[in-house]
């Protein structure tokens, strides 16, 4: 019940309302807002008072945002997890595998670079711009949606990759060809938004009003349409729900999120590469919802946040082993590329075989002993 | 038109190796029901292994070739154990999922091992190019026809005239009937996967001694996937046509793309067009049975 500020022993939902809502409790809503809160405003301060991030004791609030590795994490949690949100709407929500997330992230870091560069449209709204460009093109390559599933949707959208993958370098007036385009970053009201730190704010923003729409889409008769086209697609026609609508609507709405998150990754680096956007960062997308959870919004930016910080960990494992005696070979030193790859894949299986509603199940879990501790009836 | 029948020699070549990897794909789909995206990390290793044998042991290739196919053998049943298993009744996505995961694992293990770059084979046999018909073409390149032609007599003959054969096809068509019969699934199961791993190291080690291992050869894996949907998913006859047609529209595409259209990279990117086009028109493929879905 959303008016309560503790939840009470067992799962009591009676009303569409109760089941419905976003938090659980008004504790978990207060205890979101303040934090999202406390992260702007101490991302804030230092921006209009320059230097107070130096201060001896006070300095140390604002660290986690001024250390550059840490914020660049960040960023890449908030470009990563929009993407994340839409592929979790196509593959958890509806059903259906994408293998070509990556080229629609692609589509939209060009997409935006290009307009903004071509017919100088500001930033912000070619970022928009951007897409509703993708979710165009998604709405081509998901066509065949209409006709096949599963494991032919599959090989489709792998096909997608390669093209648009080939397109990429093909199309010069539009990428750039192999030498890539240089995209400006974003300026808003006079503000341009230059530093790390105000990016972050930027995309932070941004993250937070996608997860909100991707949350209370799923409240929608859309949404539970997509669910519906999920769970058993037959029942779903024979209540009405037009499955070819919902299929390649679901494409749309995907590739609308990768490519603003696409966008957003071109503006953050400043220079799109056609070589970023290949299968392997689709198969990261597709890891990063199944580790998440599949079909749980929240699950997107715990998958999220788990494979940006997978690479970390294991360069820092890395470095504890190069440090030993034995463990100092170039077949460590230099072999983190393919250590970070064989942890992608092999979270990949064990997550399947172990854990496959992913971290948002492990989540639910955690709370629920917590809950009821310290009985455990 | 030198060029032509040079690159229509090396399609149907080519082709044919296609067809082996996608009959290996088939196997797999059909017994198991599981859609291998592992398959070209299936050559790489075969092919990465042979050659350490080879290169480190220096016993002869026969001797060497025979340790990996025990080897393949080996990994497919533990694959199929350790990894597949566990994955009965997960639904499609799952599936896929951890043949990906598998895909991405076993790659980057190889290219950390191995090393990115081609490595030459060990010669083992000479390798005078041959001339047929005013064409040169490479003995390696025959070869591979003629083992890709006796790999695909043996399967032939492994599935219409042997007991496994007939055990796997039972399997293939109706699991639990196949139980009831006395086949154990599970050994069925297992069989395909070390089948699958054998023939494509097999392959892996033939397409190594023409071009030399790299991380490249699991790419062979991807363009299995127009071969076997332009064949039908679930027939291995589909499965070789489908990769000769493969083999020779690319180097086709190649070709008019070399002398005419100037567009560049075709030889990938043709068969994913033709694939868009067959999903699109005839998922079944050409020689795949239809699904037909009753309430």
């Amino acid at each position: 019940m959303a008016t309560m500020s503790l939840r009470p022993c067992g799962d009591f939902r009676t009303t569409y309302r109760q089941d419905t809502a976003i938090f659980d409790t008004r504790n978990s809503r207060w205890a979101m807002i303040l934090f999202l809160a406390a992260v702007y405003v101490l991302v804030l301060i230092p921006i209009l008072a320059p230097g107070i991030e130096e201060t001896p004791v006070l300095g140390s609030l604002f660290w986690p945002f001024y250390n550059a590795q840490y914020l660049s994490l960040a960023i890449q949690v908030c470009y990563w997890g929009i993407a994340a949100l839409g592929l979790n709407i196509l593959v958890g929500f509806t059903g259906q595998i994408s293998l070509g997330h990556a080229a629609f992230f692609g589509i939209g870091a060009f997409a935006s670079a290009y307009l903004n560069n071509t017919y100088g449209i500001p930033v912000v709204v070619s970022i928009l711009l951007a897409g509703i460009v993708t979710a165009i093109v998604g709405l081509f390559f998901g066509s065949p949606a209409a006709r096949i599933k599963g494991l032919y949707l599959a090989i489709a959208t792998l096909a997608a990759q390669f093209i648009i993958e080939d397109l990429f370098i093909r199309l010069e007036w539009f990428t750039g060809g192999s030498s890539g385009s240089l995209a400006n970053p974003i300026a808003l009201f006079g503000v341009t938004f230059d530093t790390d730190q105000k990016f972050f704010l930027f995309a932070l923003t941004l993250t937070i009003i996608l997860y909100v729409l991707a949350a209370n889409l799923m409240r929608t008769r859309d949404g539970r349409a997509f669910v519906a086209v999920r769970d058993h697609y037959l029942s779903a026609e024979v209540m009405g729900i037009n499955l070819t609508k919902y299929r390649i609507l679901s494409f749309g709405i995907s590739a609308f999120y990768a490519g603003i998150g696409g966008a957003l990754y071109g503006h953050y680096l400043g220079f799109v590469s056609a070589e970023g956007f290949t299968i392997l960062l689709s198969i990261q997308f597709l890891g990063i919802i199944i580790i998440g959870g599949l079909g749980s919004v929240m699950g997107a930016m715990l998958g999220t946040i788990f494979m940006v910080l997978l690479p970390v960990v294991m360069a820092g494992g890395v470095d504890v082993i190069a440090a030993t005696e034995w463990g100092n070979t170039p077949m460590i030193t230099n072999g983190l590329a393919f250590f970070k790859e064989m942890a992608i894949g092999a979270a990949i299986i064990l997550f399947l075989i172990f854990e496959p509603d992913g971290l948002a199940h492990r989540w639910r879990l955690i709370k629920a002993y917590w809950k009821l501790y310290p009985f455990s009836y | 038109m030198d060029l032509f029948f040079q690159l229509l020699i090396n399609g149907i070549i080519v082709g044919t190796l296609y067809g082996v990897v996608a009959m290996c794909f088939v196997l797999i789909y059909k017994s198991t029901q599981v859609v291998n995206f592992a398959q070209g990390e299936f050559l790489l290793i075969g092919a990465w292994i042979c050659w350490y044998i080879l290169v480190q042991f220096q016993i002869p290739f026969v001797f060497g070739f025979l340790l990996t196919l025990a080897f393949m053998a080996g990994l497919g049943i533990f694959i199929q154990m350790v990894v597949l298993r566990p994955m009965i009744g997960e639904p499609i996505i799952s599936v896929i999922m951890v043949t990906i995961g598998l895909s991405i694992f076993t790659r980057a293990l190889a290219n950390w091992l191995f090393g990115q770059n081609a490595v030459g084979f060990p010669e083992v046999f000479s390798m005078k190019a041959v001339n047929i018909g005013g064409l040169y073409v490479q003995p390696a390149y025959l070869m591979s026809f003629v083992i890709s032609l006796i790999i695909m007599a043996g399967f032939f003959y492994f599935f219409k005239y042997s007991r496994y054969g007939l055990a796997m096809r039972a399997t293939a068509f109706n699991q639990q009937v196949a139980q009831s019969l006395g086949i154990s699934v599970k050994h069925v199961f297992a069989m395909a996967w070390a089948i699958s791993a054998m023939v494509s190291a097999l392959a892996g080690v033939v397409v190594g001694m023409v071009n030399g291992v790299s991380s490249a050869l699991s790419f062979i894996g991807i363009k299995v996937f127009p071969a076997v949907i332009l064949g039908g998913l679930d027939s291995i006859v589909g499965a070789v046509v489908g990769g000769l047609i493969v083999g020779v529209l690319e180097n086709m595409a190649e070709y008019v793309d070399g002398q005419f259209l100037h567009w560049g990279n075709m030889l990938t990117i043709a068969p994913f067009w033709v694939l868009i086009i067959i999903l699109v028109v005839k998922p079944y493929g050409l020689f795949g049975t239809k699904d037909i879905e009753r309430v």
